[in-house]
């Protein structure tokens, strides 16, 4: 008897499958014929939530997307209410954000190099990963007091200024003396003190990695020449961010469509020669890179230009504490805007981002109310992952691994 | 977005498309034409090939049932409390088919919207078709034009029941197998029409009707003709002028 082709089921509970990803998998042996994903297992229609609350309280679900780049999410969203209403956030705040979607974009590729290495076998990494991870999530703390689902841009500015105080390890039954001394080495000072330390100290740990990956035998057995995408098949799909430009097409909404302070910094753009996991795994790497420039100009911008964070009109922003006290408008402006919210101007508005994914974009579509009317997330995963069909085809099974990691999909974003 | 759409999009679009172009509008710097259905998937083939607009980013659904209609009064909510979003069937996104709120200012009640890029041009342009019928809404399908529209056709379809005519593999994808009805449609009620769990005495998970959650307005929909936005405006173009 033989056996013509079998049908595999890939993940939703497979380590490897980056979350809730089913794959059913048409195989032959050990090759690929075709893909089938099967999305949808973590949808929470966060775009049907939004239209039944006021904008403000959906900041908080655009973390929960992409749940490794938080704050690029926000961006998005908090632009297009920007855009609708034709207000603007002072430059600080501008360059807040830019300075937080550049930690985010390091904070993500972290997350994709450890858990793509740990895909392909490489265990170390992971580890290397985890620990910068940890300190830039002590950032988002800093500033917004989460870890992770910050909600910390508003429109109209950010929450709140960059703190002047760093947290601090206390001494525990696990850091003593010396050891507490080390982990506050860099927390002596402000958020932005603590950040230059970053700054100088993370380009050696990028080389770290390098040393890790880039010339390794194994590494590259797994991602040189596998999964290959051609400019043409990238356009096609709808591909953005490193999957487009490791493919060679220097497309950066950063610098052709730029947004915040993205004109203001120096950096460059990273770009692929064979569109192969092995150059997306370059090109993110390099991105880090570029990243780490940004988040240097900004903080040296920051420490110069004190300013206002927030626009001072408490139709959208919040009057302080302390004026609400005596002021009995600001008290009414609150009360306002904590229940019923601002009304937006109807009318639609497309703002992307670029995500640390590619192209992450809120259509907004306004009818004057104080909800949205519809609000549609585009991901980039969902079209990078839509692909997965077209790319796989004639691969090995343990190419589909490598592929998926190097789509670097987030359900959170893909199944809304 | 603001800068790339200057170079007169609009102008070659109307001279292009003539009176195939429904409507032309040009809004904070974004670009949206509107396009009969059927001349949808041509007018994609001519996007592509003659503006050059080679990515689809995105492809969305809308239900415009409802447009611009505020939930309540707003004047006697002091004395009746904000009690109609918790009376059953009849409170906001609880209404039936037949009960819909009449007078929508769309002309119909579907659209597909989406959203071309030009990488080469580094332009944006936004199109929009509206579904003929209410009952069974039909598009055609842009898979042809760009493979990348796939999965977001399966999506409008799933959400909204958008069918996209031509579409080779036209499945639910988002929500779950087996799944009835198309809960982003704006008279689908946010709490969802059945519920799971899991049955002991059966031994396997059961489809039952919503009782856990009861459909709930935290907040009142509440539209608004708001002046102080241009406040707003003036003052930051006064900003920008003072040179931040």
């Amino acid at each position: 008897m033989e056996i013509q082709s079998y049908t595999m089921n890939f993940g939703p509970q497979h380590p490897a499958a980056h979350g809730v990803l089913r794959l059913v998998l048409e195989m032959e042996g050990e090759t690929v014929l075709r893909a089938d994903p099967h999305v949808g297992l973590l949808h929470r229609a966060t775009e049907k939530l939004a239209e039944s609350k006021p904008f403000n309280q959906s900041i908080g679900y655009m973390d929960r997307l992409d749940y490794v780049s938080m704050m690029c999410n926000e961006h998005a969203y908090v632009r297009a209410i920007e855009a609708l209403m034709g207000i603007e956030a002072p430059v600080r705040a501008q360059y807040i954000r830019t300075m937080f979607d550049e930690i985010t974009r390091i904070l993500n590729h972290l997350m994709w190099v450890g858990t793509n290495g740990l895909d392909l076998g490489a265990m170390a990494m992971f580890l290397y990963a985890f620990r910068e991870r940890e300190e830039l999530m002590d950032c988002y703390e800093a500033v917004s007091g989460a870890r992770m689902h910050a909600t910390y841009y508003r429109p109209g500015g950010v929450y709140r200024d960059l703190p002047d105080a760093m947290p601090r390890y206390r001494e525990s039954p696990w850091h003593k003396g010396k050891d507490v001394k080390r982990l506050n080495a860099w927390r002596e000072g402000s958020l932005l003190d603590y950040l230059t330390a970053f700054t100088d100290d993370f380009p050696k740990r990028v080389d770290e990695y390098e040393t890790l990956l880039t010339d390794n035998r194994i590494w590259k057995q797994r991602t040189v020449g596998i999964g290959v995408v051609s400019p043409e098949l990238a356009l096609a799909w709808g591909m953005t961010g490193p999957m487009l430009r490791g493919s060679g097409i220097a497309w950066d909404l950063r610098k052709k469509q730029p947004y915040a302070m993205y004109d203001r910094v120096d950096f460059d753009i990273p770009v692929g020669v064979n569109g192969d996991c092995y150059d997306r795994y370059l090109v993110r790497i390099e991105e880090m890179r570029q990243s780490n420039r940004i988040i240097r100009q900004c903080v040296d911008w920051l420490r110069a230009n004190p300013g206002p964070v927030m626009l001072d009109n408490y139709k959208v922003a919040p009057p302080s504490r302390t004026e609400m006290k005596d002021d009995m408008e600001a008290l009414i402006h609150h009360f306002k805007l904590f229940t019923e919210g601002y009304s937006v101007p109807a009318g639609e508005v497309y703002s992307a981002v670029e995500a640390p994914k590619g192209e992450f974009a809120a259509y907004l579509v306004s009818d004057g109310a104080n909800k949205p009317f519809r609000l549609k997330l585009r991901a980039p995963g969902f079209a990078h992952l839509s692909s997965m069909d077209a790319v796989v085809r004639g691969h090995m099974l343990s190419d589909v691994v490598a592929m998926i990691g190097t789509y670097d999909v987030v359900f959170g974003e893909i199944d809304r | 977005m603001t800068d790339a759409n200057s170079d007169g999009l609009a102008g070659r679009l109307q001279a292009h498309f003539g009176a195939r172009l429904l409507g032309l509008a040009e809004a904070r710097g974004e670009t949206t034409i509107e396009l009969a259905p059927g001349d949808w998937a041509s007018a994609g083939r001519e996007l592509r090939d003659a503006f050059g607009f080679e990515q689809l980013v995105d492809l969305c659904g809308v239900d415009y049932l409802g447009y611009g209609e505020g939930e309540w009064d707003v004047a006697d909510v002091s004395a009746e409390g904000f009690s109609r979003g918790v009376e059953g069937i009849a409170g906001p996104g609880r209404f039936r088919w037949e009960d819909r709120p009449a007078a929508a200012t769309a002309p119909r009640r579907y659209a597909v919207v989406a959203h071309l890029l030009s990488v080469s041009r580094n332009q944006r342009l936004r199109i929009r078709c509206f579904a003929p019928d209410d009952a069974l809404p039909v598009v055609p399908s842009l898979c042809e034009v760009w493979p990348g529209v796939n999965w977001f056709e399966r999506e409008a379809f799933d959400l909204y029941g958008v069918v996209f005519e031509g579409h080779p593999d036209l499945r639910r994808i988002l929500t779950d197998y087996g799944f009835i009805g198309h809960p982003f449609r704006k008279d689908f009620p946010l709490i969802g029409n059945v519920e799971v769990r899991y049955d002991p005495e059966k031994g396997r998970v059961v489809y039952e009707p919503v009782t856990s959650v009861e459909p709930r307005v935290g907040v009142p929909r509440v539209v608004r003709d708001d002046a102080r936005f241009e406040t707003a405006r003036a003052e930051s173009v006064a900003r920008r002028a003072a040179g931040d």
